[in-house]
């Protein structure tokens, strides 16, 4: 039941530089939403700190805009807190990856029912250009005037040897294709991890690159096998877009849920709990 | 009735179940009808190291562990040469055959053959209970009570109760047979129907047990010493009330997901020591700035750094009351007692969830581990936490919406996700009404004064008996202000003091941020000296009064990872008294 996604917008407008690849990150999510129909009270949005922070602000549903790095466990609160909503958790790869890389692994090991888009730049634009986890080797930037020493993350290959039950990557200036994938994270009942190709205008502008680059995940590739999913993400320097990996299994607020069942079978009212403390 | 009070302190090499020895001898006088205090000390490491486990058993309630040692159980020499200092001259020695005591003087000795005893009932591993079965009919403490709590505590496998019965049996039995009673330990009979109704319970569970009765049904946490007690307790009970724990990947996480469940309408908590808090402060501000209610109970150990993580302290006073950048309103409350423990527990989920303003309980590794004999618990008079939502519509919407709406209480109605109309985003960044960003110099003082306000509210709106507790004279000529579980040895310093002619009064402030000014000023009015017992080095409390009080205290500082005796406060009453 598609609905308009013209409701999904808070009316606080968004205060990326022109260009910024977020907005087209921002548009395929009104449209994956919309295409959903979900309602605007029943989705939840946590985020972290840059650039990318400020996305819940700009959408009309329930947001939290927390400090740095940690949207995954804001995230994971907020879906235990209300297993009916739809929770996401966007960042960018400072957040997701630097400050915030000690909450990916766990997120996607308990399979938390939730979408992690993160918007990958590759550079930290907030605080005008430094090198990030996924900046290429040799960088000169203000902070890396010698060249960054460090070999960038692969996050797709990570979050496929964490155990994420799904696992894909979008560009941002391909909003058709990206729709897709964001509907199909948010379908999926399991911790869904979204790499997006995002490019910052400002400081690293690599549209061009990308498009040089970037390639459909071939047509026969089968989203359950994990192994054939790591072999497409390793493949440098050029890159493969769509899902990689697609395996549901049981959800954590789900398990929890079947445990929480179990014990309350043996409930204990208060008063009664305190008789096995008497003296 | 005569008034009986006897300590009774075990030492002995850590893995030799010196823990267990000391809680089942406890049990025992409590389930005798007897109040009883313990005290526990002991080495980081699993295994290796001297444990120390101290019980106080008496015929009235105990707030302190005692200043003296009147009976020494010591399982090896190491344990007996460390404690020897600390017995009273004229107290008694328990000792297994293994050591070798230097007798004389007023002091009694029993040898106890603990490994021929064991190898006897082939259970080399029943020492422990042998030991426990032998001080127990020493005591005088009836065997029924014995086999009771054995049956109760170390009942679980069949084998094992047998086993431990027997242990339980035979060293009773030596005690009987061997061992000339003495009149100077000699606990008394309380009869059935004169034995007091009492729950026995650590300050940990105590604090738990208040978390439940407040309604809270969230639980994330990271382990660590002297806390997990919390979590692991909880982890049995929450999922049997509907609840959640869930143990994070480390404690921001931790307090992330706390304000994540909270965000979505639950009433939820964490439980850390020093270190975690720490991690957690930057979160911490976080929940104050978007107004997210929740609890943090941190469990003090003496730091700095790893410090000391299995002895008490009382150095996070200035951190969770300051800690953290910017100015972020929270709620520190401090239990005095393990009774305590649960009360204010129950108040801070009220303020918590109140206010909208996360709150700290502040306990300390003695008071989470000891066991204490507790009143029942009042539980129909206990606050009834209350969050306040926007009213909806009759299509059951929320209209014309502001989740920071400036009231003249502070307080603003707090939509919960699913609410349709109430969409908001709690902004980390200063904000409108609306919660949408703002770097406005108007509107930042406007909501800095609305965060503050709430606490001033509540201050009005709190009682002052459940601000503050007090001992004594009510306007003494020396104050004692002291706060958390220093209060149990002022409490008996300053009954001492008086006895002694002295006037003097003791004060002991549960409510650290905001302060009760009024209540502390009120206090220490006629007052020629204030003193400030607390367990750090720079004397925090002392700091903080310094404002409501506009006068000079006097610190009173241990900070060497041991708790506050009645005696270390005595004698600076007194100096104080004769000093004028």
């Amino acid at each position: 039941m598609a609905s308009s996604r013209e409701q999904y917008r808070s009316g606080v407008r968004p205060v990326w530089c022109p260009g910024c690849g977020h907005y087209g990150v921002l548009n395929s999510f009104y449209a994956a939403i919309a295409q959903l129909g979900l309602a605007p009270e029943q989705v939840a949005i946590a985020s972290g700190i840059g650039c990318s922070g400020r996305f819940p602000a700009f959408v009309n549903a329930y947001g939290f805009h927390g400090v740095h790095g940690r949207p995954l466990p804001l995230a994971t609160g907020i879906k235990l807190g209300n297993a009916e909503l739809t929770v996401l958790a966007v960042g960018g790869d400072g957040d997701a990856y630097s400050i915030g890389a000690g909450h990916f692994p766990h997120a996607a090991r308990r399979n938390i029912n939730i979408t992690y888009v993160v918007m990958d730049n590759r550079i930290y634009g907030l605080t005008k250009g430094q090198p990030s986890p996924t900046s290429p080797t040799g960088m000169h930037l203000k902070a890396s005037p010698y060249g960054s020493t460090d070999t960038p993350l692969k996050p797709v290959t990570s979050a496929l040897a964490y155990n994420a039950s799904f696992v894909a990557r979008g560009f941002s200036a391909r909003t058709k294709e990206l729709t897709e994938i964001l509907v199909q994270a948010i379908q999926h009942p399991g911790f869904a991890f979204v790499e997006v190709l995002s490019p910052c205008i400002t400081f690293h502008n690599l549209y061009q690159h990308f498009k040089e680059v970037l390639q459909p995940i071939p047509r026969d590739h089968d989203v359950t096998d994990i192994t054939a999913a790591m072999a497409l993400a390793l493949v440098d320097p050029a890159l493969y877009h769509g899902i990689f990996y697609a395996q549901p299994r049981p959800c954590f607020e789900d398990t929890i849920a079947q445990l929480t069942a179990e014990a309350q079978k043996s409930r204990t009212e208060f008063p009664d709990l305190l008789q096995r403390f008497r003296a | 009735m005569t008034v009986h009070d006897l300590v009774v302190r075990v030492g002995g090499e850590s893995g030799e179940g010196i823990v267990t020895l000391g809680e089942v001898l406890s049990r025992i006088a409590a389930h005798a009808g007897l109040e009883i205090y313990t005290f526990r000390t002991y080495p980081a490491e699993i295994r290796g190291g001297q444990v120390l486990y101290q019980m106080r058993i008496s015929t009235h309630q105990l707030t302190s562990q005692g200043d003296r040692v009147d009976v020494l159980v010591a399982l090896n020499q190491e344990a007996y040469d460390r404690n020897l200092g600390e017995l009273a001259a004229d107290g008694v020695v328990i000792h297994d055959s293994s050591v070798q005591p230097a007798e004389g003087g007023g002091r009694r000795y029993y040898r106890l053959p603990l490994s021929n005893l064991a190898e006897e009932l082939h259970f080399s591993r029943g020492r422990n209970i042998i030991a426990a079965g032998a001080v127990a009919g020493l005591l005088g403490l009836e065997q029924q009570h014995c086999r009771h709590v054995v049956e109760q505590r170390l009942g679980q496998r069949g084998k094992m109760l047998d086993q431990n019965l027997q242990a339980l049996d035979s060293g009773y039995c030596y005690a009987k047979d061997a061992f000339p009673p003495y009149e100077r330990i000699a606990l008394p009979q309380i009869r059935e129907e004169e034995r007091p109704e009492r729950l026995v319970l650590s300050g940990n569970q105590a604090l738990s047990l208040g978390a439940l009765a407040a309604g809270c049904r969230f639980f994330a946490g990271y382990p660590i010493t002297p806390a997990t007690g919390i979590m692991e307790f909880l982890a049995g009970e929450l999922p049997k009330l509907g609840g959640t724990l869930v143990q994070a990947e480390d404690e921001m996480a931790a307090l992330a997901m706390v304000i994540g469940a909270s965000f979505s309408g639950q009433r939820a908590m964490t439980a850390t020591s020093g270190p975690g808090l720490s991690l957690m402060i930057e979160l911490l501000g976080l929940a104050s700035m978007t107004e997210v209610p929740l609890v943090i109970v941190n469990v003090q150990r003496a730091g700095p750094s790893t410090g000391l993580p299995t002895k008490t302290g009382q150095d996070d006073l200035f951190l969770a009351t300051l800690g953290g950048h910017g100015e972020a309103p929270r709620f520190v409350l401090a239990p005095t007692s393990v009774e305590d423990c649960f009360y204010q527990m129950v108040q801070a989920f009220d303020l918590a969830e109140r206010y909208q303003t996360p709150a700290i309980v502040l306990s300390d590794q003695s008071l989470s581990m000891r066991l204490e004999t507790v009143p029942p618990f009042g539980l129909d008079d206990l606050a009834q936490p209350e969050r306040l939502l926007p009213s909806l519509d009759s299509e059951g919407r929320v209209e014309d919406y502001l989740r920071y709406r400036v009231t003249e209480s502070g307080v603003s109605p707090m939509s919960l996700p699913g609410m349709p109309g109430g969409q908001y985003t709690a902004e980390g960044l200063e904000h409108l009404p609306s919660g949408a960003p703002s770097y406005e110099p108007a509107n930042h003082e406007e909501m800095m004064h609305k965060r503050f306000r709430k606490l001033r509210t509540a201050l009005a709106a709190t009682k002052e008996e459940d601000m503050a507790i007090s001992c004594g004279d009510a306007q003494p000529e020396i104050a004692v202000l002291c706060w958390g579980s220093t209060a149990g040895a002022v409490w008996e310093a300053v009954e001492q003091a008086q006895q002694e002619g002295i006037s003097t009064g003791g004060l002991a402030v549960q409510l650290l941020s905001p302060l009760p000014d009024g209540v502390i000023q009120d206090f220490v009015a006629a007052a020629h000296t204030v003193l400030v017992p607390e367990m750090n080095f720079t004397g925090q409390f002392a700091h903080l009064l310094r404002a409501p009080l506009a006068r000079e205290a006097q610190s009173i500082l241990r900070f060497g990872g041991v708790p506050f005796t009645p005696h270390d406060v005595l004698v600076k009453i007194r100096e104080a008294d004769h000093g004028q």
